[in-house]
């Protein structure tokens, strides 16, 4: 009996196991395009489709690997510390990790806001944890900066602004792996 | 390294490694206040940039939002159905005449 409700516990919900007529996860292509749709747009959105992926091994053990952060959130308006862009549109901005310990501003980003909440920021942005692993030697050292990339309608912006500028950042700053934290 | 919740799109986008998690959009890296879980969602990341040797290496972490209705969540999402149709179409229209007048008072992006 308890190994029973247990095994239910860990699956998914009110069908734990067996058969589904559509996949469990949630398609957000299908969704947001028939979400859209609705809104009245007639051109579904484009998302980035790539057939070669880049893959690069570690070039050095990961306890001595400097990790670096991105994020898809920013400061609230006002609060933005010391060169960190102020003015919108969002810019892509770089700014110390502990400049962000009282969390970030994410409220225009579309998340699930009836479901949960951003108030914790290892939830979306791991500073703390990646730090423990630092501590505990599990990494070489968490970068003193993560780095902040507007959600952009244009794949343009991002990939020949915003991401070689960030790229730009990580140099500087010695990372080694780049651990992007999308929300 | 990606960490995430909308797993279709960043597998269609190709990163050459990624920790899904499936939970609502906004805690890709663990639940609220569960340390924990974060934690050994971080830890997975780290183990999978050791060992993954191709790209496009999904590993889904074994968590679950709501144990006793996992598909209420998933249903309400940018659900549309008869009840809620006029009211995003409406919103839409909205919509695009703020971003008509914001392109006209040059408040929208352009670099």
């Amino acid at each position: 009996m308890a190994l029973t409700e247990r095994s239910q516990r860990t699956t998914n919900g009110r069908k734990p196991d067996g058969r589904r007529a559509h996949r469990s996860y949630l398609s957000y292509i299908d969704k947001s395009r028939e979400y859209y749709g609705a809104h009245g747009y007639p051109q579904p959105y484009q998302w980035a489709y790539n057939h070669e992926v880049a893959f690069t091994p570690l070039a050095k053990p990961l306890s001595e690997s400097t990790v670096g952060l991105v994020t898809t959130s920013f400061f609230e308006k006002g609060r933005e510390p010391a060169g960190v862009p102020v003015a919108r549109p969002k810019q892509p901005y770089a700014a110390r990790c502990d400049d962000a310990l009282a969390g970030l501003y994410n409220s225009d980003l579309f998340w699930d806001k009836d479901n949960t909440h951003t108030d914790d920021l290892d939830t979306y942005l791991p500073i703390n944890r990646l730090r423990e692993f630092e501590a505990e030697g599990r990494i070489g050292a968490l970068s003193e900066r993560f780095y902040g990339i507007p959600t952009d309608y244009s794949h343009r912006r991002t990939q020949r602004n915003d991401s070689p500028r960030i790229e730009e950042w990580m140099r500087e700053d010695g990372v080694d792996v780049a651990f992007l934290v999308p929300l | 390294m990606v960490a995430g919740s909308a797993r279709d799109i960043v597998e269609e986008c190709g990163v050459a490694r990624f920790v899904f998690t499936d939970f609502p959009l906004g805690n890709p890296t663990g639940k609220p206040g569960d340390v924990g879980m974060q934690r050994a969602i971080v830890g997975t990341a780290l183990d999978l940039l050791e060992r993954a040797w191709l790209p496009r290496t999904t590993v889904q972490t074994p968590y679950v939002w709501d144990a006793d209705d996992n598909d209420g969540w998933r249903e309400h999402f940018m659900r549309v159905d008869d009840s809620n149709r006029a009211a995003l179409a409406a919103t839409g229209e909205a919509r695009r005449l703020d971003q008509a007048a914001a392109k006209a008072d040059g408040r929208a992006r352009t670099t």
